[in-house]
């Protein structure tokens, strides 16, 4: 029987929760191998796909599994044999997984993850921040991070097409808020299968595993191997950076929709003051930065959306010109100076103009980001060079030398 | 020998990686006893006992050295020795 929901989706444009948005984007992709571990942290983009299978909307395997280290193990396997394959985590379940992770790109498998950013434990916590993908970092995925949920579900489709291309051969990470996008309801543009289809062919592996003409995938690597083969896998991060704008380059050909391809401005135009954030945030930070600007102020924003590979030239050249950087962290690495202004500093190092960078860790744990807050940050980058500070720290909650009183 | 991504090779590897070099006691097969049981054969955990009858013997360009045939052989016909390079 046909539910209001089935008539809703079916439509062009739809009103659809992020997750489930998410999920008609993934079955759209046409994924042959789909496993998950279905219980928390994991979110509602399998538990539809999981019925979308169940209903023969999706011709694919489902594999439900006990742990997320399976459920990337059962990708892993499946897309050695040639297949395409999805999978999708958040929080704990990211950290489950990152053993396997590091596997998947170091057997250049291309391999598509939603990653539906939470925080990490201790404390349980389960809302939005971003330490899950963060912290795999350096696992050799392309991270792409979006910053709606039409994004996410356009995202997706560009994912497949980036993480297949001959010249790339990676796991893709589509990094999309938790609870902020994935439970939100926003309107969204479902492609047609049509439409998708002509943007995104079949998977063709170069090598893949089948009993008929057995070979080594993953081979041991020894001392005089081990160092090549993971430079290999640097070069082909590189080299991804073209890739990434080509295909959103071709899908706003085809769809008629962009959000940049490494990175995203907005009146970066004579800026002397640039933002840089990640995600959803970048949604308000619309808002703001246009506010200032109407006002007079000299404010652009640079959205950030490859973390991996990181846009160093891009980063360099849409910051060429100002004096003052702000960089949003929605995820910390304590004892550090910030995970994304880290690398913003290290590409503007040495350049002919060094703007001031600050450095605002904000969100964390699912906290607000409100408008008023980005306001004020912006107002104090403008003034000082912070290296490392926390929006909206309750001073009552964290005053020190009375660890003793009850 | 360009590498291919992902560290992509050809299957067989294990017969082109001799590694006998690895042995500090061989196994002698002193053919005097054997009894035709197959326990040294079926429990080389690298495959390379081979014979028929009562007529073992191992290819020393794989073999280890674990001793494990010497222990499983009901009989005492195959003896470690130290291995003299």
């Amino acid at each position: 029987m046909a539910t209001l929901m089935d008539r809703v989706i079916t439509s062009k444009a739809a009103v659809l929760e992020g997750s489930r948005a998410i999920a008609e984007a993934v079955r759209l992709c046409r994924p042959q191998v789909i496993s998950a571990y279905p219980i928390t942290p994991q979110t509602h983009v399998v538990e539809a796909l999981a019925q979308m299978v169940a209903d023969g909307a999706l011709k694919a395997e489902f594999v439900n599994v006990e742990s997320e280290h399976s459920a990337a193990s059962v990708v892993l396997g499946a897309s050695a044999t040639g297949a395409r394959v999805y999978t999708a985590s958040s929080s704990q379940g990211i950290a489950l997984m990152s053993e396997v992770l590091f596997n998947i790109a170091g057997l250049r498998l291309p391999v598509v993850l939603t990653c539906a950013n939470r925080a990490l434990s201790s404390p349980l916590n389960i809302w939005n921040d971003q330490q899950d993908s963060l912290s795999v970092r350096d696992a050799g995925w392309v991270q792409l991070y979006v910053e709606d949920n039409q994004e996410a579900v356009d995202t997706h489709l560009q994912a497949y097409a980036i993480a297949e291309d001959r010249r790339v051969l990676l796991p893709t990470m589509v990094c999309a808020d938790g609870f902020l996008l994935t439970h939100t309801y926003e309107p969204v543009i479902v492609p047609t299968q049509e439409e998708v289809d002509a943007f995104l062919p079949p998977y063709r592996p170069q090598h893949y595993l089948t009993p008929d003409k057995p070979l080594t995938m993953g081979a041991f690597a020894d001392p005089e191997y081990y160092m090549e083969s993971r430079y290999l896998l640097d070069r082909a991060l590189e080299r991804s950076q073209a890739v990434i704008e080509d295909a959103a380059q071709r899908f706003n050909r085809a769809f008629g929709r962009h959000y940049g391809g490494l990175l995203d401005t907005l009146h970066m135009e004579g800026a002397r003051t640039a933002v840089v954030a990640m995600g959803s945030v970048v949604a308000t930070l619309r808002d703001v930065v246009s506010g200032l600007r109407d006002d007079g102020h000299a404010v652009g924003l640079v959205k950030v959306r490859s973390f991996r590979p990181f846009p160093k030239d891009a980063l360099r050249s849409a910051l060429r010109d100002v004096d003052r950087v702000l960089v949003l962290e929605r995820a910390l690495s304590p004892g550090g100076v910030g995970i994304l202004a880290a690398e913003v500093r290290a590409v503007l190092q040495g350049q002919p103009r060094q703007p001031a960078v600050s450095a605002f860790v904000a969100g964390l744990g699912g906290r607000d980001i409100p408008v008023e807050t980005l306001q004020a940050l912006i107002a104090r980058a403008q003034d000082e060079a912070v290296e490392q500070g926390f929006a909206d720290l309750k001073a009552e909650l964290v005053e020190e030398g009375d660890e003793d009183e009850s | 020998m360009k590498l291919i991504p992902g560290l992509v090779a050809l299957p067989g590897t294990s017969r082109a990686n001799k590694t006998g070099s690895w042995r500090i006691e061989r196994p002698l097969f002193l053919h005097q006893k054997c009894n035709g049981c197959r326990l040294c054969d079926w429990c080389c955990p690298e495959g390379i006992v081979s014979g028929q009858g009562k007529l073992f013997d191992c290819d020393f360009d794989y073999c280890k050295g674990c001793g494990i045939c010497a222990e499983v052989c009901p009989v005492d016909d195959i003896v470690m020795q130290v291995e003299e390079r």
